[in-house]
């Protein structure tokens, strides 16, 4: 069973999602026919490699998947002439709790991903590209397998395509079931056949990454969002976005949660969360007001029902110290409690930190314990400031972010909702009575962080 | 039990080969492949694949063993996974996990004597806003379920009324392809 395909809300613009609702929307016959197929394709193959990066830069086109990161920019530090091979990797290893965006470009438009791939593997010399599909989107695998098959018999990929004498190879890889394998250098190592921990950085894998050759990782929705940039134009991108000056374009959002429409919208970047919220996804449910929400995934520190009105645009959700992230909205009404969804907040980054750096590995487990301990009234009312220091500590001082994805949320929780954690709290002299036995590495862990803060 | 590659695999295994620079690339694929044609990886078919792959045995477990989807135990006939991630949480998933305990008589992680069901929570399978969501078998999702909904799937389940999930199945039926 698939997303049920309704048409676009009046406040939506797919670009993205242009041709979605079309009977068979996923094969080639009818993704040419109504969706111009391939033009873009075809254009880009006629076009400079420098060409196509100026282009993808001026139009403003960030990173979708999270991070942000200028595509332009990315694709331009792939070095010129590099004596090793150059490979193109789409990141489509959906994971983040409350995103399934990817997941309806791979199952129903998995086309416009191979011709934004086609774009991308022109710009940075890559005959040689992948598409890491997570292991449980199997429909999304199947119907992009299928497509990539349509495209190879078409002639549009293999030897020679369109006749620019460039070559493109695209083999569609399955994950397996880890979350960390969403981090690009994780990704990397999984798709050569390892654990997936993420690697140090430097050397950025536009130096060094998959099989030692320099490497563009991207997100399925920055490539989708390429073939309509080279067909409409920088300057038409960049005005697709709303009041804001810096961000042009569209983003996939899903919407999950307390509201009336949960689904998932193609809106103009600016549009503001109020709006989405209450327009496009009619409002909060019968006689319920909205609390807080998870902007960008369950890594986007929590925004208060009364600070709705920011605009979904990177800049404007980190002046609003929170994120963008994957464009996941995850809403709460006032019947849901926050230490509960900090509990569990908590224990997805637990089960999925790859174990390799102390602060995460010890760190995640330590803070879901502690919450599974409020959670159930046996934490303490001093819990609350240890667990912000803990969160405090977690951040910027392992390899990837994931530890920081746990904290922020977290940490953003206990901060603007402390007076629910210290609701469901003890005083401190009870706890010590009712919980006398904590584990040896426990004790540990909570005298090394008593001790700081005495010297503090 | 000695395990060795069908013939079918084998093809595919030497397709798998020619895709990648280096060898070691093409574990991820393969182990799915032994896993859906083999059930599970038992340890001989981990010997098996170690063998054809020139690696240690142990090398092929540490990469299994690090992703969810790969079963390294035997597990009942329909492994049910539930999601209790955020957005499911908000939409009941932990009544269905209660219903479905005591449907079964199990707790989460534990397979029926029957060998038929084992019962698992998961983590964000991306079908947040058709949420309570299950998985059986890895990648058959169930989306938008209520208490009935899961004791009826539980009971066609019991019963052998399960669709095959196979992409070619269901084309074969006109299916939604």
């Amino acid at each position: 069973m698939t997303q049920k395909i309704t048409p676009a809300h009046p406040l939506e613009r797919r670009v993205i999602l242009a041709g979605f609702d079309e009977p068979k929307s996923w094969t080639l016959p009818v993704y040419e026919k109504t969706n111009n197929g391939y033009v873009s394709a075809r254009k880009a193959a006629t076009m400079q490699p420098d060409d196509i990066i100026a282009l993808v830069k001026e139009s403003g086109l960030r990173g979708l998947g999270g991070a942000g990161f200028p595509a332009g920019m990315k694709w331009s530090f792939i070095p010129k002439n590099s004596p090793k091979p150059v490979y193109l990797v789409v990141n489509a290893d959906e994971g983040e709790p409350g995103t399934f965006k990817d997941r309806q470009i791979l199952e129903h438009l998995p086309h416009r991903l191979i011709e934004g791939m086609i774009t991308a593997a022109m710009a940075i010399n890559a005959k040689t590209a992948y598409i890491y599909i997570r292991g449980e989107l199997r429909l999304a695998r199947e119907r992009t397998e299928q497509a990539v098959d349509e495209a190879y018999k078409a002639g549009y990929l293999g030897k020679n395509i369109f006749g620019s004498g460039r070559d493109l190879d695209i083999t569609v890889h399955p994950g397996a079931g880890a979350y960390i394998c969403g981090e690009e250098t994780g990704l990397i190592e999984s798709l050569e056949g390892d654990r997936g921990q993420p690697r140090l950085k430097p050397p950025f894998p536009a130096v060094s990454g998959v099989f030692g050759g320099p490497t563009i990782v991207n997100n399925v929705e920055t490539l989708a969002s390429v073939p309509g940039i080279v067909n409409n134009g920088a300057a038409w991108y960049m005005a697709l976005g709303q009041n804001t000056p810096r961000a042009g374009g569209t983003k996939l959002l899903c919407v999950s949660g307390d509201v009336q429409r949960p689904g998932f919208y193609e809106i103009p970047v600016g549009t503001k969360l109020s709006v989405l919220l209450n327009e496009i996804c009619g409002g909060p449910l019968p006689g319920r007001k909205f609390k807080a929400c998870y902007p960008g995934g369950s890594s986007s520190p929590l925004l208060k029902a009364d600070e709705f009105e920011v605009g979904l645009d990177f800049d404007s959700l980190a002046a609003a110290k929170s994120m963008a992230g994957s464009g996941a909205v995850i809403v709460m009404d006032d019947r849901r409690s926050i230490p509960e969804m900090a509990m569990r907040t908590a224990r997805f980054y637990a089960h999925e930190s790859c174990g390799q750096c102390v602060p995460c590995r010890e760190g995640t487990r330590w803070v879901y314990s502690m919450m599974k301990r409020l959670c159930k009234g046996q934490g303490a009312v001093s819990d609350i400031d240890k667990l912000i220091d803990a969160c405090g500590n977690m951040q910027g001082r392992t390899i990837c972010v994931l530890a920081d994805a746990m904290a922020m949320p977290v940490e953003s929780m206990l901060k603007k909702f402390r007076s629910e954690f210290e609701a469901i709290a003890r005083p401190d002299s009870e706890v010590e009575a009712i919980v006398p036995k904590v584990s040896g590495q426990m004790a540990m862990l909570m005298e090394s962080i008593r001790a700081r803060q005495m010297t503090k | 039990m000695s395990y060795a590659f069908s013939p079918n695999l084998e093809e595919k295994f030497q397709w798998l080969c020619t895709r990648y620079p280096r060898r070691d690339a093409i574990l991820l694929p393969l182990l799915h492949h032994v896993q859906e044609e083999h059930g599970w990886l038992s340890p001989e078919a981990i010997d098996y694949v170690a063998k054809r792959m020139e690696l240690s045995p142990a090398r092929i477990r540490e990469v299994a063993s690090f992703y969810s989807m790969f079963k390294l135990d035997k597990k009942g006939k329909y492994v049910l996974q539930i999601c209790h991630n955020l957005s499911c949480y908000l939409a009941g998933s932990d009544e269905l996990i209660k219903i479905l305990e005591d449907k079964l008589s199990i707790k989460c992680g534990e397979t029926t004597p029957d060998g038929l069901f084992t019962l698992e929570r998961a983590e964000c399978l991306a079908s947040c806003s058709t949420a309570p969501m299950l998985q059986v078998n890895v990648w058959d999702y169930h989306e938008c379920l209520n208490p009935e909904k899961v004791k009826r799937l539980v009971d066609d389940l019991k019963q052998e009324r399960f669709a095959d999930p196979s992409y070619e199945a269901r084309v074969a039926k006109g299916g939604d392809m």
